[in-house]
């Protein structure tokens, strides 16, 4: 049997009987080890998932083997693989039905920039459609790369204000891409 | 050799059957090539598949050639599973009308190949239940794979000219 | 739109057809497409399928790419077994330069594109359990597709998207790792293929899912343009492996399994006894390398192989070629010319026109996945959705060859 990792306590004042620290952070620590992640997958990028979700690589380990297919329920919206001008909206849609906070990740050269596809079909990465927090470069990328993607968007639910919805820079954000 | 012998059979066999709408006869690595006319082109693709036993249908492409007066091929691949031989059947068509009988009342395999055509060249092919666009939007309003459309995106801003030597 | 807008009908609930959208992103489709479903309760009606969701133009792209740039292109038609999409499409170029291919290098194209055929055939009826209820089989015989992507790993250095070999061979030879590899494979795999095969093959509920579901006939198949193993359990020997064979195929023993009536459960025994086959294959091959002189992996045509980079900058000769090579001035033939392989999913076919220029004229790829899929929709009418799930999987449709 192999060791079994206990994550560690954020910062704060301890003393007996008592811990105290930021709400913000205990939230974050609970957010960035149970994402949900809803796998987007459409093509190459896709079966390294597989192979990412499958028992030698598993990414059980970071909280996420919960896959929700549901976009209702998700945290992560990972778009693995190729889209297409004709899937763009599918994607967005997508993306409006999750619940905040939601996360995105760009797996992949063809979700990231379009890829070796510079094509009249297809969408030159999914930024043009939708916010993006996590690019991972590959074609495919590795399920180590993967895992790596992932846990920066870990880091990044950890050190986010749980009020982020409310801020400025997020609303104009969305604006931008013309989401309410 | 071999398949030299039984192509030359089936195009002794063919040309007696409809004479001069065989044309350019050709054997590019022992694949039997022909040309010939939309209005027997059914009817060649029948006597093949009923008499001659090539039962499968392989493939239907077209290819472009801006430069000619018919200027657009539709290419058929057929297949004689039970001797392995496989022939090319070839038809020119009008860029300006291109018009064709269809094929998949002879084979249902016909039927996204046609529609593939179609939308890759717009050629229309009479006869076709559903002939609309399958793999790109509906919207596109052009027909990609003919030659004087661009691979790129004509309408992207991010891609600067003097950057790649252009 | 307003999504509680109320709806007033007189008819029966009971006798109202419910239209069902699956697609394109459903879970169950392993895949982008659209079915939409014309749905009596559980049992379907009619329905309508849409595809294009990542089509990205390859057959455009190809006219504008040298032939050696067109490799990473068919890695991603049929993403599951890469290599065999590769290798066709180098033997399409070597059969239109009438290269004589070396039997070394013709052996071990055979052992990577029978590992890949095994690759495949594993996704597929591993899916296939997992879409009946049993998930053990998909995260059990994963496991062996990670040791197939290590021996590729080995020879090319990628997994997934292999880009394995070159026109006219082999980019490097194969180490003695990748052959321990292949050996520990060949040892360890047949034990859980058996695993595999007594936890589905008598299987009361594994039956009951798939036997006598989806049953397709030979006419039909044929009619509908079927290739592959999914003809094959249909009851047609047509394999061109036998029929137009390529790289030293009759040099092997070999049997192509046929089923009887085409339903799922045949294809999934197909699969499964082609997978046998492809490890007999392999042995063979490796038994026949060892008659064959050591340290041959390409052809010898300087002028359309690349030549090793050391010489390159050592040698004016290499230098030359290398740069013809680049800029896509080889001497190729004008011709057209029709090269099929049997792919994973059935006859994967490069129909290639060169006009003598830097990049094909016209390059079609007869993709089996679009071909085969184009049945769905017509043999859904009248199955129960959860049939038809099982029978897509079955089909092993994969999204990137439909679409191309």
């Amino acid at each position: 049997m192999s060791e079994i990792n206990i994550v560690d306590a954020p910062p704060g004042t301890e003393g007996p009987g008592y811990f105290a620290t930021s709400l913000d952070k205990v939230i974050g620590l609970a957010r960035a080890n149970s994402l949900w992640p809803l796998p987007f997958a459409t093509s190459c990028c896709g079966i390294e998932f597989m192979a990412t979700m499958g028992s030698h690589y598993d990414l059980g380990r970071f909280g996420a083997e919960r896959l929700s297919f549901s976009p209702r329920q998700a945290d992560v919206l990972m778009v693995m693989g190729t889209i297409a001008k004709k899937m763009a909206p599918v994607l967005k849609q997508v993306y409006i039905q999750m619940a905040e906070p939601r996360w995105v990740m760009a797996v992949g050269a063809c979700a990231s920039s379009g890829g070796i596809f510079d094509t009249y079909s297809v969408l030159q990465g999914i930024d043009e459609v939708i916010p993006v927090d996590v690019y991972v470069p590959g074609c495919p990328p590795r399920p180590e790369a993967i895992l790596d993607g992932f846990q920066r968007v870990q880091d990044l639910v950890k050190n986010e204000s749980g009020r982020r919805r409310h801020s400025d820079y997020y609303k104009d954000l969305l604006g931008q891409y013309g989401i309410k | 050799m071999e398949q030299t012998t039984l192509n030359n059979d089936i195009h002794v066999k063919l040309v007696e059957k409809f004479g001069e709408k065989v044309t350019a006869v050709s054997e590019p690595y022992g694949l039997l090539t022909f040309v010939t006319y939309t209005d027997v082109i059914h009817n060649v693709l029948l006597h093949l598949k009923n008499e001659l036993n090539f039962n499968f249908l392989t493939d239907i492409t077209a290819v472009h050639y801006p430069e000619k007066d018919h200027g657009i091929a539709v290419v058929y691949h057929l297949n004689n599973m039970v001797e392995r031989v496989r022939i090319r059947v070839k038809v020119f068509i009008a860029e300006k009308h291109p018009t064709i009988p269809t094929a998949t009342t002879i084979w249902k395999a016909a039927n996204w190949m046609e529609r593939e055509t179609y939308d890759f060249f717009g050629v229309k092919f009479e006869g076709h239940p559903d002939l609309r666009r399958i793999l790109n939007m509906d919207d596109l309003g052009v027909h990609p794979m003919l030659k004087q459309y661009p691979l790129e995106d004509p309408n992207r801003v991010d891609k600067k000219d003097e950057f790649f030597g252009r | 739109m307003n999504h509680n807008h109320p709806v007033f009908t007189d008819n029966d609930p009971q006798e109202e057809l419910v239209t069902l959208n699956l697609g394109p992103t459903h879970p169950a489709t392993h895949g982008v497409f659209q079915n939409v479903l014309q749905m009596d309760g559980e049992r379907i009606v009619s329905g309508v399928s849409t595809v294009g969701y990542i089509h990205r133009a390859f057959e455009k792209i190809a006219e504008h790419r040298p032939f050696y740039q067109i490799t990473p292109l068919t890695d991603r038609l049929n993403y599951c077994s890469s290599p065999i999409n590769n290798m066709g499409w180098h033997m399409t170029v070597e059969k239109l330069l009438k290269i004589e291919m070396p039997k070394r290098v013709d052996y071990l194209r055979v052992i990577i594109m029978e590992l890949s055929r095994i690759a495949d055939h594993i996704i597929c009826n591993t899916i296939i359990g997992q879409d009946t209820g049993a998930t053990t089989t998909f995260l059990y015989l994963f496991q062996f597709r990670e040791h197939i992507y290590e021996i590729f790993e080995e020879v090319c250095g990628a997994r997934l998207t292999t880009n394995i070999g070159r026109i006219g061979g082999f980019e490097r030879d194969f180490n003695e790792v990748a052959f321990t590899k292949i050996n520990k494979f060949l040892k360890e795999f047949p034990v859980a293929l058996k695993e595999f095969e007594n936890l589905l093959n008598r299987n009361r509920i594994f039956i009951d899912r798939t036997a006598g579901v989806a049953e397709v006939g030979k006419e039909t198949a044929l009619d509908y343009g079927w290739t592959g193993p999914l003809l094959r359990a249909t009851g047609i020997d047509y394999d061109v492996r036998v029929s137009d064979p390529y790289s030293s195929y009759q040099d092997f023993d070999f049997e192509v399994p046929v089923g009887t009536s085409g339903d799922i459960y045949d294809r999934y025994l197909v699969r499964n006894e082609e997978m046998w086959q492809s490890l007999r294959i392999i042995e063979q091959s490796l038994e026949k390398l060892k008659s064959e002189p050591k340290g041959i992996f390409h052809a010898d045509v300087p002028e359309f192989y690349l030549p090793p980079k050391q010489e390159v900058y050592n040698n004016m000769e290499a230098l030359i070629y290398h740069f013809k090579i680049v800029m896509g001035e080889i001497d190729a033939p004008k011709a057209e010319i029709y090269h099929a392989v049997e792919g994973g999913n059935g006859e994967l076919g490069f129909y290639l026109i060169n006009d003598g220029g830097r990049t094909p004229y016209r390059l079609h790829f007869r993709r089996p996945s679009f071909i085969n899929y184009q049945m769905f929709a017509p043999m859904s009418e009248g199955m129960l959705l959860s049939d038809a799930i099982i029978n897509m999987s079955s089909m092993n449709i994969i999204a990137g060859e439909l679409d191309a």
